[in-house]
Formats: C-alpha cells, structure tokens, sequence
C-alpha cells in the first residue's frame, strides 16, 4: 500500500488491555481491512506485519497480539522487549476494561522501554448508546500519564488508521538500536514445491 | 479453569514449553501452569534482584554490579550448537522468529593447566599447538576420513563398519594418542564420559561432524549459538507458540496438585480448589516428586566478572571443557561464559559459570581447576542441584515427565529428552528433517 520512502524502518507494536476488548479486531482492521463480529480468539498468528509511508519514511509495523497470555497475567517479559509502540485496548461500554487498562499502562512502563510510544484506545465506539467512559475522563488520564487517547471502532473503522498514522508520526526519527544486531533464522523463499506447510502467518 | 484438556503441562522449564509448543500446534488442547510468577522454571534467566533473592536472601546486590535489569542469569547455562537438534525444533516450530541469536567466540579446550582453541578440521589441526608435529599429522588424517564420511558410500569406509567396530579401535586405526582422545571425545564429540570408546564410532564420528559443520556455520570461533538476553527467552518463546496455538497460561499457581484415580492413572491437577481434567499429565521432576528418582548432584558456580576469561583472545563468549582424566574424575568440569555482548550483563560485565557432577563430599573443590582459570572474580554464588530421572510407567498412569538438566554446557541431551517424550505422548515420531540450507543466518 506504501510507496517506499527514502527511510524504511521496522517496528514492533504490542497490543495489551483485557479479552474481549477488541484487540484483535483493530489489527484485522489494519491490517486485512476485515472485521468480524464473533472474532475468535487468534490461533496460529504470531504476529502480523504491515507498512505504513509517513513523509519520507516506510514503517514495516511488526505487531504481536497477546495470544491469550493476558488472561492469567501471563504475558512473558519477550513480548514487551524490543518494542517500539504499544496499543492499549479498552472497551467503551465496559468500566472494567478501562481499569485494567490503567493496570497495563503501569505494567508497560515498569516493563518496556522508557522511549515507547503508548496509544490508549477506546475501542467499540460505534456502541454509544452503551458507553461507560466518558472521552474526557480516557483523555485526561491519557495525558497525565504521557499517551496519546483516541476511540475507535475495528468495526465501523473509525480512526483506526489514524491510530496507527499517529502512532507512526510519533515514533522516534533514529529508533536508538532496540535489538542489537544478531544472526537471526529466516526462511529464505524457497520453490514452493519443495517447501512443506508451514503454519501461520 | 474447570475444563477438559487434552494435556496439562505443569512446569514452564524449556523442555516443558518445546512439548507444550508441539502439542498445541498437534492441535491439542493445552493447559500450562507453574507454581512460580515468572517463565521458564528450573531453566530460567533471572535478573540480579531475582538472583539475590534466591541465593542471598535478604541482601542487596552491590551497586557495582550495575543495573538489575540488565542481567539475564542462565540457571541451566548451554550454548546452542549452530546445526543441533535445537535450532532443527527452532527452526520447525517457526520460533526463530521471536528470538536473536549471536555465535559464540571461542570453544576451548583443558590441557595439563592450560586452555587450547579446539582444533575440529584437517586444517586447523595442523596449526594446533595442542598436539606434536607428528601426533597433528595424524589428527589430520582423521579429521579428514571423518569429514569425507557418508554412511551411504561405502568407499568413504575404508574397509570400516561403523556400526560395529568400537570407537577406540577407530582411534587405534589412526594411532591417536590418548590426550587427542580426550579433547576430540570430550570437546567435539560432547561425551560425558569415557564410555563411549567401548560403543560403535559411528555415533562419535557422526558428533565430530556436527560440530565441524556447526563451527562453518557462522564462521564464527566456536560452533555454538546462544540467544540475546539469555536462554530463559528459549521457555518464553515456545510458551508463545503453544499460546498462539490455542494453549492457555496460568503462572503463580501453588500447589498444582496432580489428581489420580482408582487404578492410579492422572486425571487432572488441583490448584487452589479448582481442579482441571486431562488426560495426560507432562511435567518436570519437581511436580511428581513421589514418581522420580535422585540420579546425582550437579555443583556449579555463578561468577560474575569485569574481564574476559585470561587466554581466551578476549572471547566476550566462551566455553571452556575440562575432560576428566585431566583432572583424575569421572566426570568432565565445563566452563561457560557469556557477557553484555550478548545482553545478558551491564557493558562490562561477563557472567562465568564452572559446573560438573558431584563425585565427593566437598563439590565446591571439585570446581576448583575450572576456577583457576577465571582470573578475579568479582562476587561468586555456589549451588548445588539434584538431578532427577522418572521412574513411572507412563503407559499405566498417564504421567510424561523429564529429567533434570545435566551439567553439559550444550542441548543435546536436553533436546532428546523432549524428543522421547513427544514420542511417548503422542505416539509418533517428530520429523526435524528440515532443510537446514532454507534457513539462512541472515544479519540484521
């Protein structure tokens, strides 16, 4: 979708807040333009890529779902190392949601690293009529704690591009070296029909 | 968490994760707890205040050490060989991915006092200062009939039946002396022990291979690999692909009761007052202590170090063997060290580990050659471990559990281990026949 920039750059987004808040369905959003109603719970993707051009830059976003791991607070220190950006999810229509949220954007900041760029978004926003946060109070707390706030909606799309767009603008223009230059494994292209089935992704 | 599982894993040890990452992508269902809140169980990386915390109680770790969150403290430290049965797992389950690898310097060997680079090719056998002018020309004619070696073509034999002829007479054949023997049984071949000059050669010339092919690899020092921030990202990792796969996680759960029936088959755990049914149990010894036995000690020291071991051309990554006839033992003492260059350590600190199985009543002597080679050592915590080996019958109580890690600074035991035990679990075999050559070492 992005015309290549002059800079390309890879980084990796985490996505954190409760189930069922819509984490999920705002990165099949971004990514595949899809939404579901009955998303089910991710199984086999290990993480999604997409670009984004932002002026002169190509961002390659690497975003890691939680697969589960946030349902017992089991979410290991991997999943926050190396990232760049963080989304917090909540949902609009469930107060719970928007405390656990608070809860991860501690965690974050004890855990990642202290140039992230966090996103607070409310998320089902098409669900006014059953709204239990207010935009004002999201935002207020947003600001005190250093992220940028915004609602979305995976399922009308509302403003998640922009999420990302501003999650993008926002990234450091020279990422200090997240990970270290290292040998790691990739498949390289082989003819497909040599290649057995691998799964995901 | 009162549900049906197919298998409850108790335990979030590296072997624990590789099964629980296999099962779930077998499509099984997976539930996997461990009593404590952090991954990776007995083979963890710790950070300072963890490590303090376990082994110094209530003190704090000198400000000198520099940053807690900096140091990533293998419990199990061991390197990775480049084309080992492990990065062949890694690279089948698609957990390369999530993880960083870097080669390891050096690789070296204990002779009389002193430390050598291991010579594991014609070539570098005859620069190799470890062995006389004669004696290198020999290792070289073995070093080549073990290069040029294919079971399949039979011309590569030379009138030799692997299979058959024992390895000490393979040696004889070349007129190997004993200390050649010693580093190229113990240092490329990886034994334990002097037993395998009596078993088939096959086996130790297929091992010589390994590390010959792992060592061009990367073209690094050493055949070895090792991940950034530690091996406790290896449990994390593969935890990831069980969890991606459908497998539910649940740390900080005490107890993890295993539950049994009438005729003694495990049926599910228990832990705090809910209990989760399955019908196959996998855990480390820890779990089922009642279904395990004690198969020896290991001691080892955690040093941590502002220099690179002396000797080493300044390797910031290093393993050092010790083979047992050098030190009068039965079995071999290993040196490892790994530092800041691989992030697990503040810049310039190194974390040095000496660790060997307990043979006397004083383990912390038995360190002592592998200590002297250290240089000064800035703190030093000795521990000692029990090994533990099942002695169920999964077949009649439905019970999968592992051995605890050995002393070896490598996987290979580990990772045969798991392989067994996928075996038991599941029934079939897990084809690691990957094509090495599709995964390039790409340089970020």
């Amino acid at each position: 979708m992005a015309t290549a920039g002059t800079n390309q750059r890879q980084a990796k987004l985490v996505l954190l807040g409760d189930m069922g808040a819509g984490k999920s369905s705002l990165v099949l959003r971004f990514t595949k333009g899809q939404f579901f109603d009955y998303q089910e719970s991710t199984i086999g993707a290990a993480f999604l890529t997409q670009t984004l051009s932002v002026n002169d830059t190509t961002i390659k976003f690497e975003i890691w779902d939680t697969a589960g791991q946030e349902r017992y607070h089991s979410l290991a220190p991997m999943y926050y190392r190396g990232a760049a950006a963080a989304i917090i999810v909540y949902d609009i229509t469930n107060p719970d949601s928007f405390t656990r949220a608070k809860k991860w954007v501690q965690e974050l900041q004890s855990q990642g690293s202290s140039s992230l760029v966090m996103a607070l978004a409310g998320n089902k926003a098409d669900l006014e009529a059953k709204r239990s946060t207010k935009p004002e109070e999201a935002q207020a707390y947003a600001e005190e704690n250093g992220l940028f706030f915004m609602e979305t909606s995976a399922k009308t799309s509302q403003n998640v591009m922009e999420l990302f767009y501003e999650i993008a603008k926002r990234l450091p223009k020279l990422q200090p070296a997240a990970q270290p230059a290292g040998i790691s494994f990739s498949e390289r292209s082989a003819p497909p029909a040599s290649k057995s089935s691998m799964c995901c992704v | 968490m009162d549900e049906e599982y197919d298998v409850i894993v108790l335990g979030t040890g590296l072997k624990e994760c590789i099964l629980s990452g296999l099962l779930s992508v077998d499509r099984l269902k997976v539930l996997h707890m461990d009593r404590n809140d952090y991954y990776g169980g007995a083979s963890a990386s710790l950070t300072l205040n963890q490590l303090w915390a376990k082994y110094r109680g209530t003190e704090k770790p000198p400000a000198s050490l520099g940053s807690n969150r900096e140091y990533n403290v293998d419990l199990v430290p061991k390197f990775m060989m480049a084309n080992g049965t492990l990065v062949r797992v890694l690279i089948h389950t698609d957990v390369t991915k999530y993880l960083s690898f870097k080669a390891v310097d050096g690789s070296f060997v204990y002779k009389q006092g002193k430390i050598y680079k291991v010579p594991a090719t014609d070539v570098e056998a005859l620069k190799s200062p470890l062995m006389g002018l004669f004696e290198k020309r020999r290792a070289r004619k073995f070093f080549i009939y073990v290069q040029d070696y294919e079971e399949k073509e039979p011309r590569t034999h030379e009138g030799m039946n692997l299979r058959a002829v024992k390895t000490k007479e393979l040696f004889a054949k070349f007129g190997i002396e004993e200390n050649t023997i010693d580093f190229i049984g113990h240092a490329l071949a990886l034994h334990r022990d002097d037993d395998y000059l009596n078993q088939p050669a096959y086996d130790t010339v297929m091992k010589v291979k390994l590390y010959a092919e792992s060592l061009a690899r990367f073209a690094g020092g050493s055949p070895y690999i090792y991940p950034l921030y530690g091996l406790g990202e290896l449990p994390q990792a593969f935890a990831r692909l069980s969890a991606v796969y459908g497998g539910t996680y649940m740390l900080a759960k005490p107890d993890c009761k295993v539950e049994f029936d009438e005729s003694g088959k495990a049926v599910g755990v228990t832990s705090e007052g809910e209990t989760a049914r399955a019908k196959k149990i996998v855990c480390d010894p820890s779990y089922l202590p009642n279904k395990v036995k004690k198969v020896g000690k290991v001691v080892r020291a955690i040093c941590i170090m502002s220099h690179p071991i002396p000797d080493t051309n300044d390797a910031q990554s290093v393993q050092v063997i010790l083979p047992q006839k050098q030190l009068n033992r039965k079995s071999d003492v290993y040196v490892f060290c790994c530092s800041f260059s691989h992030n697990v350590a503040p810049k310039g600190k190194y974390i040095a580990f000496v660790s060997t199985e307990v043979e006397t009543d004083n383990p912390e002597r038995e360190l002592e050659a592998g200590l002297r080679l250290l240089g000064p050592i800035d703190e030093k915590i000795i521990d000692t471990y029990e090994r533990f080996k099942p002695v169920n019958e999964s077949s009649l109580d439905n019970c999968f559990i592992s051995e605890s890690y050995d002393p070896t600074t490598h996987f290979e035991t580990t990772v045969a281990d798991v392989l067994q035990m996928y075996k038991g679990i599941t029934g079939k075999e897990l084809d690691l026949s990957v094509d090495l050559s599709h995964a390039s070492a790409a340089e970020e």
